[in-house]
């Protein structure tokens, strides 16, 4: 294949990605920036400013974070901690997802500017998504999918921002729900390595007896706790199996 | 001066939300790019992400804001296992789950009166 020929293969797997706007995980995630716009609106946050932090900040629960920093007044080093702490766990993720989506020649600026646009949604959609996606056109697939996403919900936000005032509190408690369930059900239906489900099923028990324990730190050490525990024990799991067989 | 004067506000937003978390991000793509895909430190790396984002599920289905902060817990917890049981019988079909949990949650609240 000459080079114009993988350039061109590169921009059609990006417009696959970009098709991804149109997938049940872009749906539920738009659903739940629906219900973000309301939390805002009742802050008094105006709305050039949700949709700056939209793009900017692109993490859900990195903006519920900071938005009830601003209300409660909080300092900007106190605010930065906070939001800081509810954001380690980007770094494993984008750990994890790196190796799935680089070649050797992929440069590393480029996977630092697309790293901004991992955010949970993002994330379980390429772990799934990726694997039928040949290697070379991974960071074009998920390029297109991720910019696509960020762009889609800031004009989102723009627009719906004026008109969530006054949801009726079923349809407000059943969007902020979706958001859990959704995570919940992709993420065991995407699992291909079996330390997955073992390390979802740890970390739903180990986030609420880290935040009975130490709310300040609760997610990291769940995360941190949970998922070594996992790790432990699948490996322990797998050594037997192949000693037994 | 508070958050909400002008280019103080944006400042704010620049400083404690995008830089507090694409820090994160760039760590991550340095460590990311010294694992193999088929390493022993990529497999606890997944793990240690995985049950990050589970406790976050946990806490936003345990401790909610808004409107479902003053839902009864037995209702949440009882739409995730009728949720969770479709999921299981029927294929294990994401949507399936999810429509099943949304609509349990919402035939509660709509009968507790909300």
């Amino acid at each position: 294949m000459n080079s114009e020929e993988n350039d061109q293969s590169s921009v059609v797997w990006f417009l696959t990605g970009m098709r991804g706007l149109f997938s049940l995980p872009a749906f539920i995630l738009m659903l739940s920036f629906v219900g973000f716009c309301s939390l805002t609106a009742q802050a008094g946050i105006p709305p050039q400013q949700v949709v700056f932090m939209t793009g900017m900040v692109w993490a859900l629960p990195a903006k519920v974070i900071l938005v009830s920093s601003m209300m409660s007044g909080a300092s900007l080093a106190a605010a930065f901690l906070a939001v800081s702490l509810s954001s380690v766990r980007l770094m494993p993720m984008v750990a994890a997802l790196i190796p799935e989506l680089r070649t050797s020649k992929t440069p590393t600026w480029l996977l630092l500017f697309l790293s901004h646009f991992v955010a949970i949604t993002a994330w379980v959609f390429a772990m799934e998504k990726v694997q039928a996606v040949p290697r070379d056109k991974r960071v074009a697939f998920f390029a297109g999918f991720g910019i696509t996403l960020v762009v889609a919900n800031m004009v989102l936000v723009a627009i719906v921002y004026h008109f969530v005032a006054d949801f009726p509190p079923v349809v407000a408690g059943c969007l902020f729900f979706l958001t859990p369930i959704y995570f919940l059900a992709s993420i065991w239906h995407s699992a291909r390595h079996p330390v997955v489900y073992i390390a979802l099923l740890f970390g739903l028990l180990a986030g609420p007896l880290f935040y009975w324990l130490a709310p300040e730190f609760d997610i990291l050490l769940a995360g941190v706790g949970g998922g070594t525990l996992a790790w432990a024990v699948e490996r322990l799991w797998r050594g037997r199996r192949e000693i037994g067989a | 001066m508070t958050w909400h004067d002008g280019w103080w506000a944006y400042a704010f937003i620049a400083i404690a939300g995008w830089l507090a978390t694409d820090i994160w991000r760039w760590l991550g793509v340095i460590a990311g790019n010294r694992l193999r895909d088929d390493s022993e430190a990529l497999n606890w790396v997944r793990a240690v992400a995985t049950a990050l984002v589970a406790a976050v599920i946990a806490k936003l289905i345990l401790y909610p804001t808004g409107v479902l902060e003053h839902s009864p817990l037995w209702l949440r917890l009882g739409a995730v296992a009728i949720g969770a049981a479709a999921f299981f019988l029927l294929g294990r079909k994401p949507a399936i789950g999810i429509v099943t949990t949304i609509a349990t949650l919402a035939a509660g609240l709509w009968w507790l009166g909300f």
